[in-house]
């Protein structure tokens, strides 16, 4: 549905490579993720994919057509939510429906089985104005209006950026049925918890591709033996294990460290090493590593 | 321990609206506290009471020992704050920002000057100095504006979504500097909706309708609602909020 | 085309769910027209004035009591030559001089005929008008009271000369100059602004990317703008027939089509800014200082441009409101018709057109710079 091949982009006459020698694939009725944090050339992508920008170099081809020459048939059958929810704040929620759908050539009853299980949860507020929303009711509309002329492929720029957890749940539930339906879906995110709920993802770091796999096998490809350490006195306890001469990485995670060895064998010295501060009751276990923990590997490797 | 923020049944009412209701809890010397909540669930407003931007309808607080009602122009001298969205001059160098903010808290000019040296050599940014802040990646962005939040020596910090946005390498040295900072003392509290950043603190407080819904550590908040992560508790606490999607 | 009328429909909403603009679109011109005509019938108080009689006998010295006597005037000081008179002026010690000639009642009494000179500062043409106005009646009231008294009827001819601005510009000019001016903010300033809007908003990647042909978000994006001028302009006519007693002497459908000449042209100017303009402020500010200033100072209604240095009359020409002021002024207060405007009409097509050929040219289909 999507190919990919070498796309680079660069800003400010070539001193800002946003994307660089990028290539991928996205399956029909796929569901596929870019991950990455800020800059890493998401938005960028997106906006090649959909026609807005032209790539320096490289060749992309959305539903067969291609990003440069044939524009305007991309144009006709995609939906595309850009990272800032675009929606007319003064206008109602029904109207910026209604809007969209005109614009694009078609009407709310014509697609209104693609939008229902969506637009049934905003409805009752469809007299408000979209300025009045909260950020998952709009993001909600946002997605609406990009689906109301029946795409076949979705361009979703960080749409859960700014939204609670609970209406980001919501949401993949959404993404999760219109998949099942065949739609084709790529969405970024700079949240690598998201990672998982995608088919296949990319890690994305300043405008290159760290690794592209399913998320399950991005984590079996960890390689190393990873360790979860917590005590009472967190701070200290980091401070100790970076002066660890064993120590390949440790990271904060949350409430407990995140810790990888330079040679696994010898484990047991690493109990009597902490045994020699005082960091009250110590927890270590050995754990599956995340996407996160992946994508700081992969950043160290690079 | 001993506390840096108290409250006692704080509530903020806008006519029939109660936004915060009875908000009662201590943050402790040194903490790092989560202050989590939905849209729209009354986060912003009690932080602005906190912060001496806002008087309180009803109900106690005290801030680094000050009162809330009387006392918000020494409240203020005594905070620092940092939002993600604003807290740096962007057409301003390094050193020039470190100068101004030093200089709206009042610190003499042999100080400020001690201060730039000691802040840029913390963050390894010396060659940086006479850089505009518009020309430095994200997270530096991130870490000079926390620093600066801090170049006055307040008790208490205040952080608005510190780290969105950044690769989980500069949001761990950011979290280095905020573990830091509160080690050496330094209260922090911070408000986020990302969960993610709700796993590092000490302990963290739920807000769910303008009412404090839980309080207590990630570990033990993971416990008591048997889930593995601050995300999967919050979902629980705020699925049945009703504000949210007004 | 039921694309294009939800879309404009869409723009309308926009304009009457913000208060703020529809009180500048609609209040701005209102307020203009009225606080003008206000300026226009501004009474003339206490004027102060210089006198330099060169006769000083008994005539002299009645007129110049009667002057005195009145509440318009305020005799300051009596000069004694024209430099004198100068420098009064120009230190803003008078507003007004009268100037009596040597052996003035001797003249009046041998030959019935005697001349007054009234000089005014007619930078401010409407306050000087009014002086000159006063000044005269007060001297014929004076001969009339002389004549039932004097066999031989005499007559004192008062000679106004006026400085700085000598042939009055200004007085009724400000109509034209108003609706020039409304049209431009409302056009250029406007329809800018709304573009960009979307651009920040991010509304223009959907709008981009969907089948909808750029062509007609440009019509869709200026078109309430057209209409809403049009719309402004019958408010201004009908305000300055009803409140300001003006008429409008030439044919109504000339002005009218000239007017959405001078509005296509306009908007084809927002259209440019919106492609280079990154914010709404960006834009409000392109507006403000590249087309507003120029339209107040080089079209003519504030400051005569004959009066201008040889650069800035050159650079007027290439303001499309100069044409544009020419045609409404011999239209609406002269009463003339094409034949004595055809050649503004041309520049004004011609600066149209090819405005809106590059506007359109240069509005990108892309994000891209």
């Amino acid at each position: 549905m999507i190919t990919v091949q070498h796309l680079i982009k660069t800003y400010n006459k070539g001193t800002v490579k946003a994307v660089n020698d990028i290539s991928f694939e996205v399956k029909d009725g796929e569901l596929f993720g870019l991950i990455g944090p800020d800059g890493a050339g998401k938005s960028s992508i997106f906006r090649m994919l959909t026609t807005l920008l032209l790539p320096d170099s490289g060749i992309a081809t959305v539903n067969g057509y291609d990003i440069v020459n044939d524009f305007q048939n991309i144009r006709n059958h995609i939906g595309y939510m850009p990272g800032r929810f675009s929606l007319y704040q003064d206008l109602t929620i029904e109207e910026n429906l209604e809007f969209f759908a005109t614009v694009f050539n078609t009407s709310i009853e014509e697609n209104y089985d693609l939008i229902k299980d969506i637009y049934v949860q905003i409805e009752p507020f469809k007299d408000r104005r979209t300025g009045k929303l909260s950020g998952g009711m709009k993001q909600k509309l946002a997605l609406c209006c990009a689906l109301i002329h029946k795409p076949d492929v979705l361009f979703l720029d960080e749409p859960t950026t700014g939204v609670d957890v609970v209406s980001r749940r919501e949401f993949w539930d959404m993404l999760k049925k219109l998949k099942n339906q065949g739609l084709t879906i790529l969405v970024s995110t700079p949240y690598m918890d998201e990672a998982g709920l995608c088919d296949r993802i990319a890690l994305l770091q300043n405008g290159q591709i760290l690794s592209i796999d399913t998320p399950a096998h991005i984590v079996a490809s960890f390689g190393d033996i990873l360790y979860s350490l917590s005590s009472p006195k967190m701070y200290k306890l980091l401070v100790t294990m970076r002066a660890y001469d064993n120590m390949n990485s440790c990271f904060a995670f949350g409430d407990s460290l995140h810790l990888t060895l330079k040679d696994n064998s010898k484990k047991d010295e690493l109990y009597s090493y902490l045994k020699k501060s005082d960091f009250g009751e110590i927890e270590i276990n050995q754990i599956m590593p995340t996407i996160e923990d992946c994508f700081i590997k992969l950043l160290k490797e690079n | 321990m001993e506390a840096v923020i108290s409250t006692n049944k704080l509530t903020k009412r806008f006519g029939q609206f109660i936004a915060a209701n009875e908000l009662t809890f201590d943050v402790y010397k040194g903490e790092i506290f989560g202050f989590l909540g939905a849209n729209g669930a009354g986060k912003t407003t009690a932080m602005r009471m906190l912060c001496g931007l806002s008087i309180p309808s009803s109900g106690a607080a005290t801030i680094a020992g000050f009162d809330v009602y009387k006392q918000t122009e020494q409240i203020k001298k005594n905070i620092g704050y940092m939002s993600q969205k604003f807290s740096l001059y962007e057409d301003l160098t390094v050193a020039e920002n470190i100068r101004f903010y030093a200089g709206i808290y009042g610190l003499k000019i042999p100080e400020i000057k001690a201060k730039t040296i000691e802040l840029l050599e913390r963050l390894g940014m010396m060659n940086e100095a006479k850089k505009l802040v518009r020309e430095l990646p994200l997270g530096w962005k991130q870490k000079l504006a926390f620093s600066v939040s801090l170049v006055h020596s307040p008790k208490i910090v205040f952080l608005d979504e510190p780290t969105g946005g950044v690769d989980p390498v500069t949001r761990r040295q950011f979290w280095d500097l905020i573990y830091y900072a509160a080690d050496s003392g330094v209260t922090v509290f911070v408000t986020t909706h990302y969960m993610d950043e709700a796993e590092y603190c000490n302990r963290v407080s739920i807000m769910v309708d303008g009412v404090i819904e839980a309080l207590d550590s990630p570990r033990n908040l993971k416990r008591q609602f048997e889930v593995d992560s601050m995300e999967d508790v919050f979902y629980k606490l705020a699925r049945n909020a009703k504000r949210a999607e007004q | 085309m039921r694309q294009l009328l939800t879309f404009i429909r869409k723009e309308f909403k926009h304009v009457f769910r913000d208060k703020k603009t529809l009180l500048m679109l609609f209040g701005m011109p209102t307020a203009q027209i009225i606080l003008f005509g206000f300026a226009l019938t501004n009474e003339i108080k206490n004027t102060s004035l210089g006198i330099m009689d060169l006769s000083k006998d008994e005539v002299t010295r009645q007129i110049i009591r009667k002057i005195d006597e009145s509440k318009y005037f305020e005799v300051k000081m009596y000069l004694e030559n024209e430099r004198g008179i100068e420098q009064a002026f120009k230190r803003d010690q008078i507003r007004a001089a009268v100037v009596f000639p040597a052996n003035f009642a001797q003249e009046l009494r041998h030959s019935n005929k005697s001349q007054i000179q009234i000089i005014a500062d007619a930078s401010d043409p409407n306050a000087a008008t009014s002086i000159t106005n006063y000044l005269t009646n007060i001297i014929n009231e004076y001969q009339l009271q002389q004549k039932s008294a004097l066999v031989a009827p005499m007559q004192i001819i008062p000679e106004v000369r006026m400085l700085y601005n000598p042939e009055l510009k200004g007085a009724p000019n400000f109509v034209p100059g108003v609706i020039a001016l409304v049209l431009m903010l409302v056009c250029t300033m406007m329809s800018s602004v709304s573009i960009v809007k979307e651009k920040e908003l991010g509304t223009m990647e959907i709008l981009l990317v969907s089948p909808f042909k750029p062509i007609y978000i440009i019509i869709s994006k200026l078109m309430p703008f057209l209409i809403i001028s049009i719309f402004n302009l019958m408010i201004i006519l009908l305000l300055s027939v009803t409140l300001l007693d003006l008429e409008i002497k030439g044919n109504i459908i000339l002005l009218l089509i000239a007017s959405i000449l001078f509005i296509v042209t306009s908007l084809s100017i927002g259209l440019l800014i919106s492609t280079t303009a990154k914010t709404q402020q960006n834009a409000m500010m392109i507006s403000l200082m590249g087309m507003m200033l120029p339209t107040m100072l080089l079209t003519g209604f504030m400051f005569p441009i004959e009066n201008m240095p040889l650069i800035l009359r050159i650079l007027s020409n290439i303001v499309p409101s100069r044409w544009f002021f020419i045609i409404i002024k011999n239209v609406m207060l002269k009463g003339l018709g094409i034949e004595s405007i055809w050649k503004e009409l041309l520049i004004l097509t011609f600066m149209c057109f090819s405005l809106l050929t590059l506007s359109i040219r240069k509005f990108k289909i892309r994000l891209q710079e």
